[in-house]
């Protein structure tokens, strides 16, 4: 990022009034950051160590800063679980084979859209931002994709939705503004066509982008439910988030019911499972996150620049 | 070769000297035809009488009953009370990544503000099953973090995630949470193309860090600002089925049902295919007359618009 110094690095201000009021809304400034970050970190490093705890202590408000009673009964307990597992295999699926299938029908769309020379360029561009503001609906989509006989199968979670509209504008952003424009020129005197010149040129140059529109869609497999929930019924294809939707969520009102002492057991173990499962669904994209982070912010940067 | 030739015989001569470029978009286009126009057709039903067995060709007509019986049911004004309540409330929340980014453009570039912004987006990446189940366990009145903190302070804590009246508040703030971090990346990123002439100037003349923020910052930023609000004023009925669906129960139920949970529930699980696409079909004109109302409001009021 191009980071500037403003007012910060020169503390040369005139007048003697605006320094001090400066230096207050300095320290202002630092402990609301400091609460900010006590508010967004605190919860999840509670759920970190509730995983780890003695669920009692859990649920009587005894943990608080370390786990308490530590434990790995959630973890174990996660194990015993196979369709979690049936879950995590079929997302990882889904990811890989979604992400790829994406990356290739949006850049390719994208940098063909980038090029000033296409004919009908205006109208190909309607074509696909129209379908951000207008769509037929949950429904007549639904009816489509069962007339196609991709209803329960494996293709319908990789392919029909893989044309990102706001995907392919920022793609071609990026074209537009970081392929030199005489580039093109030159390797068409050399007898390049259009296709080699896509794949032996351009993409070469464009691993940023590459990186940044495969990481997004990578994150929005891993992490979306709705298609699977509308067009998914075999639960061996569940994907892990409609997985823990289950645990998380819908079974939640349950848990409350039974008795006796085998009840109390299913019961506790049910509860230390919801942090557990938490953190195994989360970390995969947490762990990866700190090292594609500035390809995020790029990519988002991208996508502001307005034509 | 220059693009703006309008002759025919001068476009079928680009197209054929382009039609690598075709084939580029070709996957994009068919899949959009397939997947997003073909089901535009499919909003026919809405005005049909749809049987499965004869089709959306063969059903007969059936005018605008399906209209008429949402407009004349309950769940018209209390769907889109609902809807409207939370989109106006997020709405309002509009300026709260605006404020982090300006707050994170102060701070000087060093470890702290790279901690402080990478932590900020994290939250981002958490899936929405994986949110709404923190959410249920760390609002629990009996065991959560919020029940933690009540009994601490000896008070009964409110029961967040079954209540009707909180309901768009936690629907709003969780979201604040989660993606305020991201949702200021753009405005950081309009911050840093500023000119550092401006602070420069600024200095001299004796500028207070407030007032560089007040008359520098913001004014950079509101070109960023208006087309971003542009888009959510567009989607004011658009309010998102995935988390409003998960947080639904039984308790929460008459403020929690918005117009897309309403037509998933009476599409797919009722099966009521005609009158479940006539309310999608509403809903979506409603969002597309509001955006262009909106960008043309922003036009002629400040020169900002989408197109």
């Amino acid at each position: 990022m191009g980071v500037l110094e403003p007012a910060a690095s020169k503390r040369t201000g005139k007048i003697k009034n605006n320094r001090s009021s400066d230096s207050v809304m300095e320290i202002i400034m630092y402990v609301i950051a400091v609460l900010f970050l006590i508010i967004l970190i605190y919860p999840l490093y509670f759920i970190v160590i509730a995983s780890f705890s003695d669920p009692s202590a859990v649920a009587g408000g005894k943990v608080w800063l370390f786990p308490r009673g530590f434990t790995l009964d959630g973890y174990q307990e996660l194990l015993r679980h196979k369709n979690i597992w049936i879950g995590y295999r079929n997302t990882i699926l889904y990811t890989v084979v979604g992400t790829a299938i994406g990356l290739v029908v949006n850049i390719s769309a994208a940098y063909a859209l980038s090029r000033k020379d296409l004919a009908g360029r205006k109208i190909l561009s309607l074509f696909f931002i129209f379908t951000m503001f207008f769509n037929g609906g949950l429904i007549p989509t639904f009816l489509t994709i069962r007339d196609f006989h991709m209803y329960d199968t494996f293709l319908v979670m990789v392919l029909p939705f893989s044309v990102g509209v706001y995907n392919i504008i920022v793609a071609r952003t990026f074209f537009q503004t970081s392929l030199p424009g005489d580039l093109w020129e030159a390797a068409q005197i050399d007898g390049c066509g259009n296709l080699r010149y896509f794949l032996q040129i351009v993409l070469p140059l464009s691993k940023a982008i590459i990186a940044v529109l495969g990481l997004w869609i990578a994150v929005g497999y891993w992490n979306s439910y709705f298609n699977a929930l509308i067009y998914l019924k075999n639960p061996n294809m569940y994907p892990l988030q409609l997985i823990l939707r289950n645990i998380l969520i819908t079974n939640q009102m349950q848990s409350g019911m039974g008795s006796g002492e085998a009840a109390q057991i299913a019961l506790r173990l049910a509860n230390m499972m919801r942090y557990s499962v938490i953190i195994i669904a989360t970390v995969p994209i947490m762990c990866v996150y700190p090292f594609v982070q500035k390809y995020f912010n790029q990519g988002v940067m991208i996508g502001a620049v307005k034509e | 070769m220059k693009s703006g030739q309008s002759s025919p015989a001068a476009a079928i001569g680009q197209i054929k000297r382009n039609w690598g470029l075709y084939l580029l978009l070709l996957p994009a286009v068919v899949l959009t035809l397939l997947f997003a126009y073909k089901p535009m057709y499919g909003v026919l039903i809405a005005f049909k009488n749809y049987s499965p067995a004869l089709g959306i060709d063969g059903s007969p007509w059936a005018g605008f009953k399906y209209f008429d019986k949402f407009f004349n049911s309950y769940q018209f004004s209390n769907t889109i009370k609902n809807t409207l309540i939370i989109s106006v409330y997020s709405l309002i929340t509009f300026p709260i990544p605006i404020i982090l980014a300006l707050m994170v453009n102060q701070m000087r570039p060093n470890r702290f503000r790279r901690f402080f912004q990478t932590v900020s987006y994290m939250p981002h990446f958490i899936s929405t099953v994986v949110m709404v189940g923190l959410m249920m366990i760390l609002l629990s009145p009996s065991t959560g973090l919020v029940g933690n903190l009540y009994s601490l302070f000896g008070g009964e804590a409110p029961d967040l995630m079954g209540s009707t009246s909180l309901f768009s508040s936690v629907y709003v703030w969780s979201d604040v949470w989660q993606h305020v971090g991201w949702d200021s990346i753009i405005f950081i990123a309009a911050l840093s193309s500023v000119d550092p002439s401006l602070y420069e100037a600024a200095t001299v003349d004796g500028a207070s860090r407030w007032n560089k923020v007040r008359y520098i910052d913001i004014p950079m930023l509101m070109p960023t600002a208006i087309t971003l609000l542009i888009l959510r004023v567009g989607g004011l009925l658009g309010v998102g089925f995935e988390k409003v669906y998960l947080m639904q129960n039984d308790l929460n139920i008459t403020s929690s049902e918005i117009l897309s949970t309403y037509v998933y529930k009476i599409g797919l699980l009722s099966s009521q295919y005609s009158f479940s696409s006539a309310i999608n079909l509403f809903n979506t004109v409603i969002n597309f007359i509001l955006l262009i109302m909106v960008n043309q409001l922003s036009k002629k009021l400040s020169e900002n618009s989408l197109w």
